[in-house]
């Protein structure tokens, strides 16, 4: 049984199809990606999984559980959250502040310090500025942040929406890597990237997203040796 | 001089906790609640009640602190509830439509003429020469200390972290599992007991009630609110204190006593003028 299980998933905006019933499935301890071009619908799937997005019909089942109709907050209680598109860290809060946020739906506090200090050594830059104000971080910074702040919550399935967007060369490859590690630590990861070659490189499976659409799926290796995918997402 | 001064800062106290009550309902539920006024009132006839009931004038206080809680929770559900993720419009007309009902039902229950309502008569004592009323230090005192605490609430608490966060982003909160209908509850549960409070300390200084009591503290607050910057805390509680100060300053002056609320509605439209957001306003973020 797979650990997320997307079925004929369809999402509107108004009378607009975002979505058109899409099926995928993510299995415990995979990295899977989905890619596709800018508007394809990879934000809205992964919203309306996390229940920020009403689902028109279709269903989603996170480890057997039916959990289309269930609201985002108890969602993040069963082990599943999302690092959103644009980091949205709390801008207003501190860094420490922001990851005891990350840790909200933890009611056991006993492990919080230790949660933080695991935070502070696979981001050292976040401990140095624990007590700024996440809004003046720079973009790396909170790129970090935004990934500190999820893990606090124990995903056991994490989402990331484009964490390498507006970062520097030498910081995706950065992002990439603690990806790797986050994987490597026994969290399931759903990615989407714009990124599609990195992604690719790092994924044991991956969906092409086209409007609403699957129009391919495989490995990572396979989708990096298709001739569509290269056109459209490799540059060449 | 000075005792202007003590009677426009508690005057401004009683204004900054009923703003703090339009702030974080704003900034939180993203809504004008224009009914927050009329708990006031409510908070009001609950001592009115007490007191014919011959009850002491402290359970009078408690009853309309808890009273007026239960009421803003119960507005919330009902009347704002069915409303999210409605146009603010809609919210709005509901907001006023609340207002009426509760004038309405005060009105049917108690009538419309102005009754009495003797809380407690206090003394004055001589600071730096100046005669200054007991009832309003203690408005003052108890006033600053509710802020305080608040403020520290709102700081330390995994509560009021999580109120600071849908504030900000509802999306990225219920990312972190807040359900922020519960944080919705609270806010209004919050502001409606610091009504109730402010009600209480009104009544101090103009011991009569009617239906409409709400109506013109609840809009200076408002003012207040807009002045600090809506949405902000502290801002709500420097816009109260301003407008406070103002008004009681410009009633002492007999010239300019009649137009006392004309000038302080200029003041909110000059600062509205100057800086837009208010005084302590953040600009909206763009969303990336
Ligand atoms: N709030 C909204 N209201 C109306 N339409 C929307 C809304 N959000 C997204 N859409 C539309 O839905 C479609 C899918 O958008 P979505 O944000 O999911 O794309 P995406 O694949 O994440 O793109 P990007 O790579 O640019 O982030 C787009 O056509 C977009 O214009
Ligand atoms: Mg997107």
């Amino acid at each position: 049984m797979a650990m997320l299980e997307v079925k004929d998933l369809q999402v509107y905006y108004g009378v607009i199809q975002a979505i058109s019933g899409i099926s995928f499935e993510v299995n415990k301890g995979e990295i899977v990606t989905l890619i596709g071009a800018n508007g394809a619908g990879k934000t809205t799937t992964m919203q309306s999984i996390m229940g920020l997005i009403p689902i028109k019909s279709g269903s989603v089942f996170y480890e057997g559980q039916n959990i289309t109709k269930t609201p985002c907050h108890k969602i993040v209680t069963l082990g599943m959250t999302q690092c959103p598109e644009g980091r949205r860290i709390f801008q207003e809060l501190s860094v420490y502040d922001n990851l005891l946020m990350g840790a909200f739906a933890i009611k056991d506090k006993k492990g919080l310090k230790e949660d933080i200090e695991k935070i502070y050594t696979r981001f050292p830059r976040l401990e140095e500025r624990k007590n700024q104000i996440a809004g003046t971080l720079s973009g790396g910074e909170q790129q970090m942040l935004a990934m500190g702040r999820a893990l606090m919550s124990h995903p056991k399935l994490l989402m990331m929406d484009e964490p390498s967007m507006g970062l520097s060369p030498l910081l995706v490859d950065q992002v990439f890597d603690i990806i790797k590690d986050i994987n490597n630590d026994g969290t399931t990861v759903l990615l989407v990237e714009q990124n599609a070659g990195k992604s690719l490189a790092i994924s044991d499976r991956a969906y092409v997203l086209e409007t609403g659409k699957i129009v391919l799926s495989g490995t990572g290796k396979e989708l990096m040796e298709s001739e569509d995918v290269k056109k459209a997402y490799l540059g060449g | 001089m000075l005792s202007t001064l003590f009677d426009g800062l508690s005057l401004g106290a009683i204004y900054a906790l009923i703003a703090l009550g339009y702030t974080m309902v704003y900034g939180i539920a993203k809504m004008l609640n224009f009914a927050h006024g009329d708990i006031i009132m409510v908070g009001a006839y609950t001592i009115l009640t007490t007191l014919t009931m011959n009850g002491h004038p402290i359970i009078g206080v408690v009853a309309a602190v808890l009273v007026c809680t239960v009421a803003g929770i119960v507005i919330e559900k009902v009347a704002y509830k069915p409303l999210r993720g409605a146009s603010p419009l809609a919210v709005l007309i509901t907001a006023i439509g609340v207002s009426y009902f509760l004038q309405s039902v005060a009105q049917l229950i108690f009538g419309s003429k102005s009754q009495a309502v003797q809380l407690a008569s206090f003394g004055t004592v001589k600071i730096a020469n100046a005669e200054i009323n007991i009832g309003t230090l203690i408005t003052l005192v108890v006033g600053a200390v509710i802020m305080i605490a608040l403020t520290l609430f709102v700081k330390y608490t995994r509560t009021g972290r999580a109120m600071q966060a849908v504030s900000e982003d509802r999306g990225a909160a219920q990312l972190m599992g807040v359900n922020v209908n519960k944080i919705i509850m609270i806010t209004f549960a919050i502001g409606s007991a610091l009504a109730a409070a402010a009600g209480v300390f009104y009544l101090l200084q103009i011991p009569a009630v009617s239906p409409t009591l709400g109506s013109m503290p609840g809009i200076k607050a408002f003012a207040a609110a807009v002045i600090g910057g809506i949405g902000s805390i502290p801002g709500a509680m420097l816009g109260g204190v301003v407008l406070g100060v103002v008004e009681k300053f410009a009633l002492s002056v007999p010239a300019l006593a009649p137009y006392a609320t004309a000038i302080e509605f200029a003041l909110l439209i000059l600062i509205l003028l100057v800086r837009p957001i208010g005084i302590l306003g953040k600009k909206r973020r763009e969303k990336v």
